[in-house]
């Protein structure tokens, strides 16, 4: 039954696409069989929406007259230091960045009201942004400050450009100790009071193509509400981990790196977010569209809830400390239940990611690509699978000799 | 004159044991209803009270609070949920004390009962895109 991505683009083209989602598949699959869901169904929507903290934006300001040049010098987005290390007018806004006078953690927990991902998410609301800048000076580039408003439809570039999203799995976050903590997991009461995870599970685009047969370098997805691409694995992509007999990584494993258009992408999929006691990030929305291509990679995206699991780990000492212990493994089907069993007591369970959003992006897609306003792109590389022998390594501290 | 008013009353850990809400009645005369305790994640104790009395002796009991070390907010402070920004993550969930917030298990949209709230405050910063507002 093989088909191409050039079949789907011409069914898709013709308006005759058979188009579900990562969920739909789930009862399609159930009720047909996976050989005839794979004959039937040619494209697999997922989608997430999580915090994600490496993500960012660059720009290109233009040119003031007369010049200046913001490479080297400091520049401020609405009192958020952005990345100048780059030529004259090219700018890149990390989203957990914060401003200088913010108190962070001076009085614990720190409230992080509002850094990069906030003026990303204005930005793409179309709201005005104060830009202001000191830099040295040059005969080429004479001036030496410069404060104005910038608007993102005023820009010559703006770009998303995420490092790392979509982590394939990720942990579930516990706390072992007496008082209460705040980590990027979200406030976690003491004594195993609560546990957040945060994945789409079996909405989640890398877990539906768990051995990346499908997505790769060069896959047009959804992203922040328009589209984007996969522009290499993420940082810390590390496919080498423990796995399910269908595939499904038990910890986290690849992640995606991402870019795209930001002038095209909305604020109800890129939101400033605020970590209590941690810092500011940007909630991400992503989508990945699967083709089906054979019954193997249709059977991965039949994956459920209760066949996806993560590692509980103690942000209370096992995390800080980089120690690989885990307090149990646990399924999203039970996290998702509200409730789970661990070392003999009933925990409630919380998410960070939203599912309904999720879903939602996965639904947008798939209407994207029913009404022929959106073509699946072949990859122009893979992304590194186990056999790559990528390892995610800690860094080893050496001593600085003079 | 005689006043009443509900108001919510926050008990640091080590006050959570002693009779303070008694001496209210003793000393000033005051009555009062019980419309929620309980005791939050930090272990301090919650207590939202509908309390009356004469005016004079009623802003006496309050300053008593006070002075224990009792923070005091009125109920008049209402916690609501900004629609349009709440992603129905459901981090709040398992941080509200009084189960103000619930999950669908279908759909897995996270619905506010505004009137379970006793209004702690608790959930205002650990909602991620600060969905979650006080209005006076
Ligand atoms: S934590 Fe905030 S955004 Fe998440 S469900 Fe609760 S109110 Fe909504
Ligand atoms: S303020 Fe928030 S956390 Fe506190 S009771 Fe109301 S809804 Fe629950």
């Amino acid at each position: 039954m093989a088909k191409t991505i050039e079949e789907i683009n011409e069914k898709i083209k013709q308006g005759k696409a058979v188009v579900v989602t990562a969920e739909e598949i789930i009862g399609i699959a159930r009720e047909k069989g996976v050989k005839q869901a794979a004959e039937e169904v040619d494209v697999v929507t997922t989608g997430t929406f999580g915090p994600m903290c490496s993500s960012g934006a660059y720009f290109n300001t233009g040119h003031t007259r007369p010049r200046i040049k913001l490479g080297g010098g400091k520049t401020l987005l609405n009192d958020v230091p952005a990345y100048t290390g780059l030529a004259a007018a090219d700018l890149f806004i990390g989203a957990t960045a914060l401003p200088d006078d913010d108190p962070r953690n001076k009085v614990h927990p720190g409230e992080f009201n509002y850094g990069g991902g906030h003026v990303i998410e204005e930005l793409v609301d179309g709201k005005d942004i104060r830009l202001e800048a000191t830099a040295y000076g040059t005969d080429c580039y004479p001036r030496k400050k410069l404060e104005t408003l910038i608007n993102i439809k005023d820009l010559n570039d703006a770009v998303l450009f995420n490092i790392r999203n979509a982590y394939q799995n990720y942990n579930v976050a516990a706390n072992t100790s007496d008082k209460t903590i705040y980590t990027y997991m979200g406030v976690l009461r003491a004594n195993l009071g609560n546990i957040n995870y945060a994945t789409a599970g079996q909405l989640s685009p890398l877990l539906n193509d768990p051995h990346y047969k499908t997505i790769g370098i060069g896959t047009r997805i959804f992203l922040g509400g328009g589209t984007g691409f996969v522009a290499w694995q993420g940082t810390q992509h590390n496919p080498d981990v423990p796995r399910t007999e269908k595939g499904a990584p038990k910890r986290g494993a690849g992640t995606l790196c991402v870019i795209g258009d930001l002038k095209q992408m909305s604020p109800r999929w890129l939101v400033g977010t605020s970590m209590l006691g941690y810092g500011c990030t940007l909630t991400v929305g992503v989508g990945v569209p699967i083709p089906i291509l054979s019954e193997e990679i249709l059977g991965y995206t039949t994956v459920t809830d209760a066949e996806i699991f993560g590692a509980v780990i103690d942000y209370s000492s096992d995390y800080p400390n980089m120690k690989a212990d885990i307090l149990g493994e646990v399924s999203y089907g039970q996290l998702k239940s509200g409730k789970v069993k661990l070392k003999g007591k009933e925990i409630p369970t919380a998410s960070l990611s939203s599912y309904p959003r999720a879903v939602e992006i996965a639904q947008t897609l798939k209407e994207w690509i029913i009404n022929g306003k959106f073509l699946l792109t072949q990859p122009v590389a893979p992304l590194p699978g186990v056999e790559s022998g990528i390892t995610f390594k800690p860094l080893k501290e050496r001593p600085i000799e003079e | 004159m005689a006043v009443s008013k509900r108001i919510v009353l926050h008990f640091p850990k080590r006050l959570v044991n002693r009779p303070i809400v008694s001496r209210l009645i003793k000393d000033y005369d005051l009555e009062f209803n019980i419309l929620k305790a309980l005791v939050t994640p930090e272990e301090e104790g919650l207590l939202v009270l509908e309390l009356s009395g004469e005016q004079t002796e009623y802003d006496k009991g309050i300053r008593y609070l006070t002075e224990t070390g009792v923070r005091i907010q009125s109920l008049s402070q209402d916690v609501l949920r900004n629609e349009e920004r709440c992603t129905h993550c459901g981090a709040c969930i398992t941080i509200c004390p009084s189960d103000a917030f619930e999950l669908d298990p279908l759909t897995r949209q996270v619905s506010f009962y505004n009137e379970k709230c006793v209004a702690c405050v608790l959930c205002i910063k650990a909602c991620p895109p600060r969905a979650m507002e006080v209005h006076f």
